[in-house]
């Protein structure tokens, strides 16, 4: 559930709100409605880098992927694409686990 | 939490040269967003602010724009809209650079560059310019409605819309102001006429004395085939030639380097009459050599109102079409290098340098505070003093980074016609519209710097060429040496009339040409500049033309390919004379058996050319190193054409002897010397004579992107030319823009620069015409007759309203 509304969130905040927005989402939503801090990381962090992997799919696809294959020389990577977007995936999942892990800690202050 | 909220902020802000990682990779603001579709809409409509009137814009297979408005205003505003949309951040960081404002996006790393455009008085000459363009009701309409235009697309940008480069240095774009479009003239100004040998020779005067500087630097050229044919006879009455001033040597005595000198860099014109090409109508071909980047310092457009119908190239921030044609006329620029960039030795009263001799009475000096913002640092506030002439660009050894800008004495004050008010674009703004030789002239008038030679083919089957621009009147070689800041006789004299800037039409040969020579023999009654680019293109290129009949446009496109070298032929068989062979081992041998057989073209697989383009340059730095390399003062050293003259008529001169040894050497020590150096590093960097010795893997040729990011230019690339050939192709410098243009009844327009119109990495029109360029073909130019015409080509239409 956690997991799903994340994602929601991730996609629709995607369109016109700035990036960071993702982490209020998961925060959010962990806040209301998370369990376990085990729980909450990895919806969060599948949820956020489940959604980014598809939005830059989505431009990147159409584009033949030349764009991606330029901008992934100037990083210290391997010389191909994919591995631009396995960091976005792993620097959204941890955006978004860390703000889910962080929302359902403080509910769990706050109810103590 | 904290470690959250940490971390978010982390991937927020710019840490060194990196990107903020979170802004930059995330998908829905970060660069993913720049990826464009291969789908291409058909038709496209949006509602921008300020026109007048509706616009269309017909995109053809290349992405070219082909605008047609109602009036001018709303042309030149969608000019500016549409240039915009494929290149804002190459205008946003060209302007910045010409108006010294780097360091305020990339740190400390660019103040030196900045310090010296504002030094130089780029914004000072900027706002002069402006204030001429203003003056012209027609030259300020086309500044305002490109900037209004500029504008309309930037305010219509989110964040995740910002181009690229914006997003990777992390800032924003700015608001575009109507002296932005001026700062691309400087710009052009700068790279073509910024350069100066002032300092070198009058160090070289004090060295070696009047008789030796005389004779190294001539004023005429040992060989020279000039642009305007010599003999021609010049149908006006000079006004009087100023009295050199009583002279003056200007003391220096800094300690500063030598710089290379790289010969040969230049651009490439000529037309051809009727009586020469197969269609009975002139074709004029046009390729201006400048640094190769991606994006193109070149935008391809078809501008069309009530008012015109044009096609060509234009300079992203600028208004209107630079290079290019229209259904009566076609027009194309190589540069002069007119001397209109003079120093001026400045006496200051005392340490305040508040007052300075001039004219006998002691003058106050203007200050000028220039405010420099730092990335991340404290803002710097430059004063520079300003003076009769002009700025001071450097007061003191200290403000000059350490190894650069050597060529620029201290404290000297710079005179510059970049400086000056001018009024280009109302030249562009005439020459787009004009319909004969009569609308050219008259163009030309408006053109103030960098003086160009202006060609021209009409459709009337005129053919013509202009060495233009506002040229100073001066006495002969004024600015040769560094000038007497304090005696008026050594101030510019005035100008020399339009009417008489070295011109011809229709000459006997049947061609005009030009290729930075020399533009006129020494029949020419006023001073213009002392050197120009040696002759070796131009004269290839009246060789070729001499002898060339029924001419196609496909004859002129090989022409712009042609990779033989006159240097070559010059001196190769002189060099070769002298060449001990009895001594040589194999592999010297085997390289001697090549450069005899060798055809004389830098083609890409040549080895020959490897070998002689070394040879040649070793022979070059040996003979005059003994003499002129001096880590202490900053001497000029000789040009090739001397060079040759001492190769082939000198060869006992005292020049090839080092004055560090005990024998005496000769030009043939000389030449063997560079020969046996040649061969030895040609064999410990490429191995034995081979596939690896071929030009086109010695010759280091690529495109980099503006900003050198890793992978978004060419990386290296196998390709034939060199500086002094027509295929003037050299690392990353030379063809920027290939165009024939057949006139006639109805005009046919061919042409190709390296790159693509878009400067968006992420558009699959980044780099589409770059195979084009670099096989030597060009693109067929879709010149459409109204917005209603269909084509095949046409991929796209934008709707502007």
């Amino acid at each position: 559930m956690l997991f799903l509304i994340i994602l929601i969130l991730s996609f629709a905040g995607g369109y016109f709100l700035p990036w960071w927005i993702v982490a209020i989402a998961a925060f959010g939503s962990a806040f209301f409605i998370g369990k376990t801090s085990a729980q909450s990381f990895w919806s969060g962090f599948a949820a956020v880098s489940i959604g980014w992997t598809v939005l830059a799919l989505f431009k990147s696809i159409p584009n033949d992927h030349i764009l991606a294959s330029r901008v992934v020389l100037l990083f210290p990577l391997p010389h191909n694409w994919i591995w631009l977007l396995v960091i976005t995936a792993l620097i959204g999942g941890l955006v978004g686990g860390m703000s889910a892990l962080s929302g359902v800690l403080l509910k769990k202050a706050v109810e103590k | 939490m904290a470690i959250t909220i940490g971390l978010i902020w982390v991937l927020d802000i710019k840490i060194g040269p990196a990107p903020p990682f979170g802004a930059f990779l995330n998908p829905s603001t970060g660069f993913w967003q720049n990826a464009e579709s291969k789908n291409i809409l058909p038709t496209e409509n949006l509602k921008i602010t300020g026109l007048l009137d509706k616009v269309t814009i017909q995109y053809d297979d290349h992405r070219i724009p082909h605008i047609f408005a109602k009036n001018d205003h709303d042309l030149y505003l969608a000019q500016g809209f549409v240039t915009a949309r494929d290149r804002l951040w190459e205008m946003d960081i060209q302007t910045r650079s010409a108006a010294g404002r780097l360091a305020e996006i990339v740190g400390p790393k660019a103040l030196d560059l900045d310090r010296y455009h504002r030094r130089m008085g780029m914004v000072y000459g900027a706002e002069n310019s402006l204030k001429g363009i203003m003056k012209n009701p027609v030259s300020k309409m086309m500044v305002l409605a490109y900037t209004e235009g500029v504008n309309s697309y930037i305010h219509s940008l989110a964040p995740k819309d910002y181009p690229l480069e914006f997003k990777l240095l992390n800032y924003e774009p700015e608001e575009w102001q109507p002296i932005n479009c001026v700062f691309l003239l400087k710009l052009m100004s700068e790279t073509l006429a910024g350069g100066s040998d002032q300092f070198g020779l009058t160090n070289d005067l004090k060295r070696f004395g009047a008789k030796d500087v005389n004779d190294l630097f001539p004023d005429y050229p040992f060989h020279e085939d000039p642009i305007i044919p010599a003999g021609t006879k010049w149908n006006f009455k000079p006004l009087p030639i100023p009295q050199p001033s009583k002279g003056f040597l200007a003391q220096m005595t800094e300690g500063i380097k030598t710089k290379e000198i790289v010969p040969g860099i230049g651009s490439n014109n000529w037309a051809i009459s009727g009586s020469k090409s197969a269609s009975g109508y002139p074709i004029l071909a046009n390729d201006p050599h400048l640094n190769l980047t991606y994006p193109s310092i070149w935008y391809q457009v078809q501008m069309s109102s009530p008012t015109v119908n044009v096609c060509g190239v234009s300079l992203p921030g600028a208004p209107g079409v630079v290079i290019g044609f229209n259904q009566k006329i076609s027009w194309g620029v190589t540069n002069v290098d007119a001397d209109i960039l003079d120093w001026y030795q400045i006496k200051f009263k005392d340490n305040t340098k508040n007052e300075y001799w001039y004219n006998n009475q002691w003058n106050k000096v203007n200050k000028r505070v220039e405010v420099i913002k730092v990335l991340g640092e404290k803002t710097v506030i430059d004063t520079v003093l300003y003076t009769v002439h002009g700025p001071v660009v450097y007061d003191s050894s200290t403000e000059k980074a350490e190894g650069r800008h050597e060529n620029i004495p201290v404290g000297d004050a710079l005179r510059w016609i970049a400086h000056d008010e001018s009024d280009e674009f109302m030249c562009f703004y005439l020459l787009n519209r004009g319909k004969d030789y009569n609308d050219y002239r008259k163009a030309l008038t408006f053109f103030t710097a960098p003086a160009q030679n202006f060609i021209f083919a009409s459709s009337d089957k005129d053919i013509a060429i202009t060495p233009n621009g506002k040229f100073p009147l001066k006495y002969k070689d004024q600015g040769k040496f560094v000038l007497d800041g304090s005696d008026p006789a050594d101030d510019w004299h005035g100008w020399i009339p339009y009417d008489q800037n070295p011109t011809v039409k229709n000459p006997p040969p049947g061609f005009v040409r030009s290729a930075n020579e020399s533009p006129t023999d020494p029949s020419y009654p006023y001073y213009i500049n002392w050197r120009y680019e040696q002759y070796y293109r131009g004269k290839r290129i009246s060789d070729k033309l001499t002898a060339m009949h029924n001419a196609t446009v496909d004859s002129m496109r090989l022409m712009q390919m042609d990779n033989y070298s006159i240097l070559a032929q010059d001196v190769l068989p002189a060099m070769l004379k002298y060449l001990d062979t009895t001594k040589m081992h194999a592999d010297q041998l085997k390289a001697y058996d090549i450069i005899k057989a060798w055809d004389k073209h830098y083609a890409a697989n040549s080895m020959g050319a490897s070998i002689f383009n070394k040879w040649w340059k070793k022979f070059y730095d040996t003979t005059w190193s003994s003499n002129f390399d001096d880590n202490k003062v900053y001497l000029k050293v000789p040009s090739y054409d001397r060079t040759e003259k001492l190769l082939l008529i000198e060869p006992n001169s005292k020049w090839f002897d080092n004055p560090a040894t005990p024998q005496k050497e000769t030009c043939a020590d000389i030449v063997n010397l560079a020969f046996t150096a040649t061969i030895d590093e040609m064999e410990h960097k490429y191995g034995k004579p081979g596939e690896k010795w071929q030009w086109g893997n010695v010759k280091e040729t690529f495109i980099d992107h503006l900003a050198s990011l890793p992978g978004f230019g060419t990386g290296q690339f196998f390709a034939g030319g060199v500086g002094g050939v027509i295929n003037a192709l050299k690392n990353n410098n030379g063809p920027s823009w290939r165009m024939v243009v057949q006139m006639g009844p109805t005009v046919k327009g061919y042409g190709v620069f390296p790159g693509g119109e878009s400067g968006n990495p992420g558009s699959f029109f980044y780099n589409d015409m770059f195979t084009t360029w670099r096989d030597g073909k060009l693109n067929e130019l879709l010149f459409l007759n109204s917005a209603k015409e269909s084509s095949k080509r046409i991929k796209t239409t934008l709707t502007l309203r």
